[in-house]
């Protein structure tokens, strides 16, 4: 982003950069100083030394070059000297890493190169505020992701804690392993349920996206009767509590679980398995109709009409024109009901018995009771699943985006 | 198209008149809609919506008082229970007979723990007093309230024939009164004592942390919002795959993760002590309570507080800010008058769905709540799992159900469910 320095070349006052850099460098060797566990006295003077030095360094860099380039490789040179004589190789590659960005920092500073991309008219205050807010909406979004990311390093943890051991922390390789994982797949009962979760999860997609897509594609007609309470009656598993829903399951379940087994003979894996699959196709249906009615907003109607123009009978025309067209949709509504399904715990809980207990019940009753690390395996398997999905979401609706002219793609 | 030389009604190419020939069209486009319909909505109504009515029904179902001691109820309805004299022996008889067939069937511990959801002990004297009724005879072994004194003085206290008495009806108000730590005495309905008033301050905590988690979610999403709608779209997009990754990842990952991070020995405590903020013998404790609860659960919501927000601030023009300030409004008055209100229903619609959504919350709370950050939720699951007072349940479920639909209803009228996005 920075490149033409020189281009503008307004330096500001020598004592701003210079206080600044000192400030900065204050407050990290207070935090350092803080860490190592120094006292008050001991940590003044680190503070005191840190913030004279990193001034005397920023009032040699700004005097002795005119661009930031020469600069920047300087003080990586004189970090990676630095991190080599206080350790090992880490700290070189620390040392360079840090010793660039202070460069660049100080030229940024200095040539006002902070300004460059914003109206000139901004007052000093109004800068201080875009830069403030990015900030601000920097930590959220590190909020948003950080226990995501988290989890991943974790997993390959050679003990079985669920926090950085030291060994992690100096990059030695003997902190790391794969036995989660390995323990993941070869552990009987979470392989089980892994592999239940894969079988009762597509099914019940399978089921929802069916009945689902027909239903908005008739919800999407002219004139339909009692749109509303429908519509609303379609929507409810969303909007009603899973407590509850997992409530009423409870008990209707396994009324007709009874039935099944008793009156009608039936296996008894499989009628858990039946109650189970039906209960999880239930709640992915609005996730279904909700997408696909969004697709059938932009439909041309008048192409069903034109196919039925040329000889078309309402089946070829559902399959050869509207189908493909609102398959994007089609498409990211069941893998909403997939994610629902794969994800639900509240409901399995309540209607399946032992033999249906999926990935999230495992993991919820491996939370609850044996805290053990390979659920951190596990997250990170599902987190690997779920960037898969969002990416192919993502570019179904570009392209579902294209189709209905809606952006240039 | 008609011919305007022919008179009489307007007629279909295929002779019919125009106006009912057009009018079977309609009819059979809603018969074609209806049809497509009917297969979900029957499927929803039978297995979602008809089991839900069903349980709820629970909450003010009594059969088992009537069924189990049918001729006891009968006798005792005979019974001036504000006398404070013990009922006669027409009611110990018709007792006793009636435990004898229920002792047959198993159904009096039943029984006992119904009724020791009102008065504590009723459970152990009907067990206890199973194992002696068991061996009388009927014919024979009259008079029958000396007998029943003998095996329990519990049938000698005037306040468990009320117990009984109160609850033989078919239909209760009992449970809704014990949802709202209230009972059903002898004297109508009443306070719960003391030691068992626990409903109302869940009812509560879970409104005041759905609030607190709410408001936070307002304050994250705004800023996060308004640079994804104010950015060039391609960096946009890419800042939007880190709203949408946590929203697509397994809750249990993100629950999981938070248990990672908060615990005493876990990554923010770790980095805390590292920075030398926190001593190592004082660790936070930031897990098992309320804060842990809200944290996670802000974490887990903000997404859907992110995207309807997101939506709605894509469509005001950012030239309407300039606009003001060129009018000489400072940025504080261009922001609050002018962009705000046009912000707001992004604001309610992500408030609604985010309050619905964590009132209902089960999962998280049992995780990482401990026992004061749960919500009612856990309470109803408790009830159904554990504790088997399903009227119970059933109530509690009916007033959480009633409350989200409130909102949802509310959500309606200000979004329109047609309006929900997804992704």
């Amino acid at each position: 982003m920075a490149n033409k320095i020189s281009d503008i070349a307004v330096p500001v006052s020598l004592p701003f950069t210079l206080s600044l850099v000192g400030l900065i460098v204050a407050a990290i060797s207070f935090v350092a100083g803080r860490s190592a566990g120094l006292g008050y006295n001991e940590v003044f003077i680190t503070v005191l030394v840190g913030a004279v030095l990193a001034v005397g360094f920023a009032y040699a860099l700004v005097s002795l070059f005119d661009t930031h380039r020469p600069a920047m490789i300087v003080s990586a040179l004189l970090g990676a000297l630095i991190g080599l004589s206080l350790g090992s190789l880490g700290g070189a590659v620390f040392g360079v890493i840090f010793g660039i960005i202070a460069a660049f920092m100080v030229f940024w500073v200095h040539y006002r190169q902070y300004r460059s991309g914003l109206p000139t008219y901004l007052s000093s205050n109004q800068v201080l505020w875009h830069y403030g807010f990015r900030v601000i909406c920097g930590a959220i979004f590190v909020f948003l992701i950080t226990p995501i990311l988290v989890v991943i390093p974790l997993s390959f943890n050679a003990q079985d804690f669920f926090t950085f051991t030291p060994e992690m922390l100096r990059f030695d390789p003997a902190g790391y392993s794969l036995k989660h994982y390995q323990d993941f797949f070869t552990n009987n009962e979470w392989q089980r349920s892994f592999k239940n979760s894969l079988i009762i999860a597509p099914i019940a997609t399978v089921i929802s996206v069916s009945l689902g897509t027909l239903a908005a594609i008739g919800l999407s007609q002219s004139h339909v009767p009692a749109r509303r309470a429908i519509m609303a009656i379609l929507i409810s598993p969303m909007i009603v509590p899973l407590i509850i829903s997992a409530t009423g399951m409870f008990f209707f379940y396994s009324d007709i679980g009874r039935f099944l087994e008793g009156t009608l003979g039936w296996n008894k894996n499989f009628v858990g398995y039946f109650k189970v699959v039906l209960a999880h196709s239930v709640l992915g249906i609005p996730f279904v109709i909700i997408t696909v009615t969004a697709t059938l907003v932009g439909f041309d109607r008048s192409l069903t009409r034109a196919a039925a123009n040329m000889g078309a009978g309402p089946v070829t025309t559902f399959f050869k024109v509207q189908m493909p067209l609102i398959l994007p949709g089609v498409i990211s509504g069941g893998l909403f009901a997939f994610i629902t399904s794969f994800d639900e715990v509240v409901v399995v809980l309540f209607i399946g018995s032992a033999g249906q207990k999926t990935l999230p019940w495992q993991m919820f009753t491996g939370l609850r009771e044996q805290i053990s690390p390979t659920i951190l395996a596990v997250a990170t398997i599902l987190v690997a699943i779920s960037i898969v999905l969002l990416t192919v979401v993502e570019l179904l609706r570009r392209r579902s985006e294209r189709l209905r002219g809606l952006s240039p793609g | 198209m008609s011919d305007s030389t022919a008179t009489g009604p307007v007629l279909a190419a295929d002779g019919t008149p125009l106006k009912k020939s057009l009018a079977q069209a309609l009819r059979r486009e809603k018969t074609r809609a209806l049809l497509l319909i009917a297969p979900l909505l029957i499927f929803v109504l039978i297995s979602f919506i008809f089991p839900i009515g069903k349980m709820l029904f629970r909450s003010v179902e009594n059969d088992i008082v009537a069924d189990t001691i049918p001729l006891t109820v009968v006798e005792l309805a005979k019974w001036d229970a504000s006398s404070g004299e013990l009922p006669n022996e027409d009611v110990y008889a018709a007792m006793a007979a009636d435990m004898v067939v229920a002792i047959a069937a198993k159904a009096h511990t039943r029984l006992g723990s119904r009724l020791n959801y009102e008065q504590t002990g009723l459970s152990s004297l009907f067990r206890k007093s199973g194992r002696a009724i068991k061996k009388w005879d009927l014919a024979t072994d009259a008079p029958f309230k000396e007998k029943f004194l003998e095996i329990h003085d519990g049938w000698g206290t005037v306040e468990v024939w009320q117990t009984i008495q109160t609850h033989s009806g078919r239909k209760t108000s009992g449970y809704f009164l014990n949802a709202i730590d209230m009972q059903l005495s002898p004297d109508g309905p009443a306070a719960q004592p003391e030691s068992k008033q626990i409903l109302i301050t869940l009812f509560k905590r879970t409104m005041i942390m759905s609030m607190i988690i709410t408001i936070s979610c307002i304050l994250l999403a705004y800023p996060v919002a308004w640079i994804l709608a104010n950015l060039p779209a391609r960096k946009a997009n890419l800042l939007m795959i880190l709203v949408l990754l946590p929203f697509w990842t397994s809750l249990l990952v993100r629950t999981s993760a938070w248990k990672v991070m908060l615990q005493q020995q876990g990554v923010i405590n770790d980095i805390l002590v590292w920075l030398g903020l926190v001593a190592d013998a004082d660790r936070l404790v930031m897990i098992n309570n309320q804060t842990g609860t809200i944290i996670a659960m802000t974490h887990i919501l903000l997404p859907f507080m992110i995207l309807p927000m997101y939506s709605v601030m894509q469509t005001i023009p950012i030239t309407y800010l300039r606009a003001a300030k060129s009018l000489g409004a400072t940025n504080w008055t261009a922001f609050w008058r002018v962009y705000f209100p046009q912000s707001v229903p992004g604001i309610g619609a992500g408030s609604i769905l985010v309050f619905i959504l964590s009132i209902g919350y089960y999962i998280t709370p049992e995780i990482v709540g401990g026992t004061k950050g749960v919500f009612i939720s856990n309470r109803i699951a408790y009830h159904i799992s554990s504790s088997l007072n399903w009227g119970l349940a059933a109530a509690l479920g009916a007033i959480l159900l009633a409350l989200v639909l409130i909102l949802y209803w509310a959500y309606d009228k200000i979004v329109g469910i047609d309006n929900v996005k997804l992704g």
